[in-house]
């Protein structure tokens, strides 16, 4: 939580939802102990795993879920009532593509008619001026528009889709004539990365409030092409000298968040704000998490919304109560006094690279397993041509992108 | 980019000063949670925890009224000086336009 106003007024900010993971800042600036449960402020919807670009850093697992399983409208709608009674505040409508749903609308309504903030993230290339017009007018708050680089070829072949960028500046210049304000959010690696400043100034000149620069989290599709994908250090430190210099020059215009590649930081994430502290996902079948890339830990057993209520999969769940809190941490993280602050990282990034998600994330220099991870990121950023991009899409992992612009 | 389009003049941050008047845009929401009995303003990805002060200074902040009246009528209303109080939310006011809670009244 960053101190705004010296004592008047504290800030939270939300998980960046989109194609990457990322953490939360302390959810809440209260003093209750850290085992106690309280409600999530934030909800992160995936209304379906449809899309049809296929970056191939996408936040969602290797295994996407098929249209048939999805939640239908009366249940989704169901889901909002539930997460405002719950005590929920803001919901982020993601995918896939959530615009892919035809009932987007009807979602929507009920969320915001229950005092949700509705912020919708999209890749925008299929969405038009009449629907997000009508999204607009049943209570839609607020719009994040992926852009996966200023320069259209690549960002044509990074998506494998074309002619995305054109579209992306209609959807903006939509979002603006609607009065709604826009995020930007900017997927960086080692691919786009030298464009950093450029994507900044594209926001500028987009009417964006708020833009994102987001560095890759390596999970799920991400950590398949973490070879193609992580940029050396030097590239990174340029880029975290580039955006603190915009934020200089664009300070009162535009508001930078940006999400370092923990490959290269000295201690880890707080993953999601601590797990089950702020956060709540639901996947498009329903399955009720704790972040969206908790299903990559094998055994843990998540409760559906079709068979429990929220708040008691929130309260009680298995998944959720596993690592809440401190109590579950094993050494260094047991007796650190940063346990509270970070949370011992990442749990899905544990279970990634040391087999048991109780173990400290390796992204924290205290873990055994540091410098052998961050030795992967220091070769794998070098090797002169980066491998070919596994694309994501149903079915499985794949080098060849499908048949462009067919959802 | 595409279209060729007449130069739109770049923004600019806000001052704040005396004479601005503020307001919130409709896409913020100040608002009292009663779950968990504290004032909130809901912004695009973001949660500001207003404390009592700051509830008092945005409720004022209609557009219609300046920093300088806010200021004289905290001052009045909270026996607090004058000067003590312009400085604070003059501060707190810079803060909230930098980050879009408060923009402007047009």
């Amino acid at each position: 939580m960053n101190e705004i106003a010296p004592t008047h007024v504290t800030e939270t900010a939300m998980p960046d939802v989109a194609r990457v993971a990322e953490c939360a800042t302390s959810p809440d600036p209260g003093t209750e102990p850290a085992l106690c449960a309280r409600a999530p402020i934030g909800m992160l919807c995936e209304l379906t795993h449809r899309c049809p670009l296929q970056c191939p850093y996408c936040s969602n697992p290797v295994e996407l879920e098929r249209a048939n399983a999805e939640l239908t409208t009366a249940e989704w709608q169901d889901v909002m009532r539930q997460a405002a009674s719950l005590g929920v505040l803001q919901i982020h409508l993601s995918g896939g593509e959530p615009t892919a749903r035809k009932d987007l609308e009807d979602i929507v309504r009920v969320a915001a008619d229950v005092g949700l903030y509705t912020n919708l993230i999209t890749a925008g290339v299929t969405l038009t001026r009449e629907r997000l017009a009508k999204l607009v007018e049943v209570g839609l708050d607020h719009v994040q528009l992926s852009v996966q680089d200023v320069d259209p070829e690549n960002a044509d072949r990074i998506a494998a889709y074309k002619g995305g960028m054109a579209k992306k500046i209609q959807v903006a210049g939509w979002v603006k004539e609607n009065g709604l304000p826009l995020t930007i959010n900017c997927p960086i690696h080692r691919q786009n990365i030298h464009n950093v400043p450029r994507m900044i100034e594209f926001a500028v000149e987009m009417g964006a409030g708020r833009v994102e620069i987001a560095h890759v989290q390596y999970y799920a599709w991400a950590l398949i092409n973490r070879a193609s994908l992580m940029p050396t250090r030097e590239a990174f430190m340029t880029a975290a000298k580039q955006v603190e210099e915009a934020r200089e020059k664009y300070k009162g215009v535009i508001v930078i968040d940006a999400i370092v590649p923990d490959y290269y930081a000295k201690f880890p994430k707080p993953c999601m704000g601590g797990w089950a502290r702020g956060i709540v996902n639901i996947t498009p079948s329903g399955r009720v998490l704790p972040c969206h890339a908790a299903e990559s830990i094998k055994g843990l057993p998540f409760d559906n919304i079709k068979d429990r209520p929220l708040a008691d999969i929130w309260l009680n769940g298995e998944a959720f109560q596993k690592y809440r809190g401190t109590s579950w941490m094993k050494e260094p993280c047991r007796s650190c006094p940063r346990k509270e602050i970070d949370y011992g990282g990442c749990r899905c990034q544990a279970f990634a690279l040391t087999g048991d998600a109780a173990n400290t994330d390796p992204a924290c220099s205290l873990s055994p397993m540091h410098a052998q991870w961050q030795a992967v990121a220091e070769v794998e950023s070098h090797t002169p041509n980066a491998p070919e991009f596994i694309y994501r899409r149903v079915g499985g992992a794949t080098k060849k992108p499908e048949a462009h612009n067919a959802s | 980019m595409s279209e060729p389009t007449a130069p739109k003049p770049a923004p600019t941050r806000l001052i704040v000063t005396g004479e601005t008047k503020l307001v919130m845009p409709r896409h913020n929401k100040l608002r009292h949670d009663a779950g968990r009995g504290r004032w909130i303003i809901l912004a695009p990805e973001r949660v500001f925890n207003p404390d009592d002060t700051a509830v008092e200074v945005l409720k004022r902040c209609d557009g219609q009224r300046s920093v300088s009246e806010i200021a004289e009528a905290l001052s009045q209303e909270y026996q607090a000086p004058l000067d003590v109080v312009t400085t604070d939310i003059l501060e707190m006011l810079q803060d909230l336009t930098d980050k879009g809670v408060l923009i402007k009244a047009p």
